[in-house]
């Protein structure tokens, strides 16, 4: 089933475009990673999602127009703006009944269960908090709620690597079941390489880049080039290339068809890239990309 | 890729039982996120409460110190005003009663001013928007507190405080040994009814000022207050300077104070004007009042602002 359906999604701040026609379609079940440089439009596409803000073409969210029926629709759908958003005059008490008062599908129980496993005492007021017990709070009232869509822009923004790792792990032991759906922006995007199902590259308001991770594992290869056959290896054309340590790292699209994995296998040591290589392959330093094709030209790559 | 290989039926589970026993969305009642939403305003903003509690506390207080001389001043002031005893033992009453009043005016003033403006400035506003209440629901949420909690708060402070007054001017002529047999207490039941009937007319009558704060409120981007009152200031100003008239002043002021005219017989049948200290049930109008076409416009004036501001809040982001 789908769960977003956003089809040539169009939204301009005066002069400046956030999004230039997107088209996204997330299917029950998945955790999909939009993940684009700062002013990308990420943000923007999100808060269209949320029904936050007002937007042109067409887009679905659970089968309803989020921007005519937000409050319906949050039955549904949860969200975690970023860290900073639970009003800090209130307490953790507090928080938890408004929210078992308003929401239907709130289980408080559960909730408490969540944050009885963290040092945060009901009678504190969020200002009390540090930043990750926040999180942690925001993330206990979230999960708590039986819905069939998260979505977290920048949850772990700020976080110290102990609370963002533990942040992906309560999610996945404790939330995500396949008829859940989430949709994650961020920038540590080392954090959830392993958590994502799917992954979208956005870059100047486009989807410049749309796989499943499978695909992204098959289709993309890092070499670590023997340095006696750096030449043999440039001759692949590897659509990025690197130093590091005096050796040079060349990344590889096996979608041309035009290579395959053994024969790059035998010029130096191979292995999946990470996230954050392939973005800056794809997006760093094209001042005059037009953003539309992710395929990146070969001279530029060849140099 | 392990990231699926996890899943909870459960919790699933758990909640189609949920719902076969009719916990489910449809069965929460429309008016229990209304209830809460009132809840939170009065969690975040407690000088709705402690404002009016504190002002009755100092007068009570003040009120205790006066009763050492009380029995010598009330007849002085009697005599000294030419007052009607019911006049002279209701006034300390009536001033009570006032002074709350006052207050709540001043706190559903900087409430309003700041309902809609205080959520975008902390960014919560995400927050609440990211719960399945509505615009609607917020906004007459936030309207509710100075159109409805505040006087009726005000009422049962002003009645408490009125009862320990009695009870306290009771205890001091019981010990001071002063004869009874004189009047000393107001008709306080009577001015019970009255300050109802006066709490109900201001909310009524003063429903469009609160209804255009909040309503800046969720427009403005800073300096609230300068929004909401400069541009009718500015305007009457211009009336005045350009065309020598004053209507726009005149509607202010009427909107302002405009209620006591018209829900009030501020004379009695001989013509003789009535002490606002003590208003007899008599010289109530509530007929001419709810008849009065000024209070029918400023009532849709009102909705149309309230509505306004909650078309606003669905475009309103964090500022």
């Amino acid at each position: 089933m789908t769960i977003i359906e956003a089809r040539g999604l169009h939204k301009a701040f005066g002069k400046t475009i956030a999004l230039n026609g997107v088209d996204l379609r997330i299917d029950e079940g998945r955790i999909l990673g939009l993940i684009g440089p700062n002013g990308a439009g990420k943000s923007t596409a999100l808060n269209a999602i949320l029904g936050l803000t007002h937007y042109q073409g067409e887009l679905k969210v659970l089968g309803r127009n989020p921007w005519i029926e937000r409050d319906q629709l949050m039955r549904d759908v949860c969200f975690i703006a970023d860290v900073a958003v639970l009003p800090r005059w209130m307490r953790v008490s507090q928080a938890l009944d408004y929210v078992a008062g308003v929401h239907p599908r709130f289980d408080r129980a559960k909730a408490e269960s969540f944050i009885a496993k963290t040092d945060i005492r009901r009678a504190s007021k969020v200002r009390e908090l540090s930043k990750g017990m926040v999180t942690q709070l925001h993330l206990a009232l979230v999960m708590a709620i039986d819905a069939r869509l998260l979505v977290l822009d920048e949850p772990t923004l700020g976080l110290d690597i102990l609370y963002r790792k533990q942040f992906y792990d309560s999610l996945l032991n404790d939330y995500f079941d396949r008829s859940r759906t989430i949709l994650v922006t961020t920038h540590q995007v080392e954090d959830v390489q392993h958590v994502l199902t799917d992954l979208r590259f956005i870059n100047r308001g486009r989807i410049v880049l749309e796989c499943s991770m499978e695909e992204f594992e098959s289709r993309y290869l890092e070499l670590t080039v023997h340095p006696e056959r750096g030449a043999a290896a440039r001759e692949l054309k590897p659509i990025h290339k690197r130093q590091a340590l005096g050796r040079s790292i060349l990344l590889f699209d096996l979608k041309a068809d035009t290579i395959d994995r053994q024969q790059i296998a035998a010029l130096g040591d191979v292995r999946t890239p990470s996230i954050a290589d392939l973005f800056v392959a794809l997006l760093a330093n094209k001042p005059g990309n037009q953003a539309g094709e992710a395929r990146v030209n070969d001279e530029g790559a060849d140099r | 890729m392990n990231t699926q290989s996890n899943p909870t039926p459960e919790s699933r589970h758990d909640s189609q039982i949920n719902e076969a026993q009719g916990i489910a969305p449809a069965a929460m009642s429309a008016t229990r996120p209304m209830y809460w939403s009132v809840r939170r305003e009065l969690w975040e903003n407690r000088s709705i409460y402690i404002a009016p509690l504190a002002v009755a506390a100092v007068y009570l207080f003040g009120f205790l110190i006066s009763l050492f001389w009380v029995p010598r001043s009330m007849r002085g002031m009697a005599a000294a005003h030419d007052l009607t005893p019911p006049v002279a033992l209701a006034m300390p009453y009536s001033h009570a009663a006032m002074l709350l009043t006052l207050i709540a005016f001043l706190v559903g003033i900087f409430y309003s001013l700041d309902a809609l403006h205080g959520e975008r400035r902390d960014r919560s506003i995400l927050f609440w928007k990211s719960l399945p209440v509505s615009d609607l629901t917020t906004v007459l949420s936030k309207a509710s507190i100075p159109l409805v909690v505040l006087p009726l708060l005000v009422f049962a402070i002003t009645v408490a405080s009125q009862l320990i007054m009695l009870l306290l001017s009771a205890a001091v002529l019981l010990v001071s040994g002063t004869s009874t047999a004189t009047p000393w207490a107001p008709p306080l039941f009577e001015m019970e009814l009255v300050l109802l009937y006066g709490l109900t007319v201001l909310a009524l009558w003063h429903a469009p000022i609160y209804c255009w704060l909040l309503l800046v409120s969720g427009w403005a981007r800073r300096a609230t207050f300068l929004w909401a009152v400069l541009p009718p200031v500015a305007i009457g100003v211009f009336e005045k300077i350009a065309f020598h008239t004053s209507y726009v002043g005149s509607l202010l002021h009427d909107r302002l104070f405009g209620f006591a005219a018209g829900a009030f017989d501020l004379k009695d049948k001989a013509g003789i004007p009535v002490d606002p200290h003590f208003i007899p049930l008599t010289q109530l109008a509530p007929g001419r009042f709810l008849s009065s076409l000024s209070l029918w416009v400023g009532l849709m004036v009102a909705a149309a602002l309230l509505a306004a501001a909650v078309r606003l809040r669905r475009y309103r982001e964090p500022i």
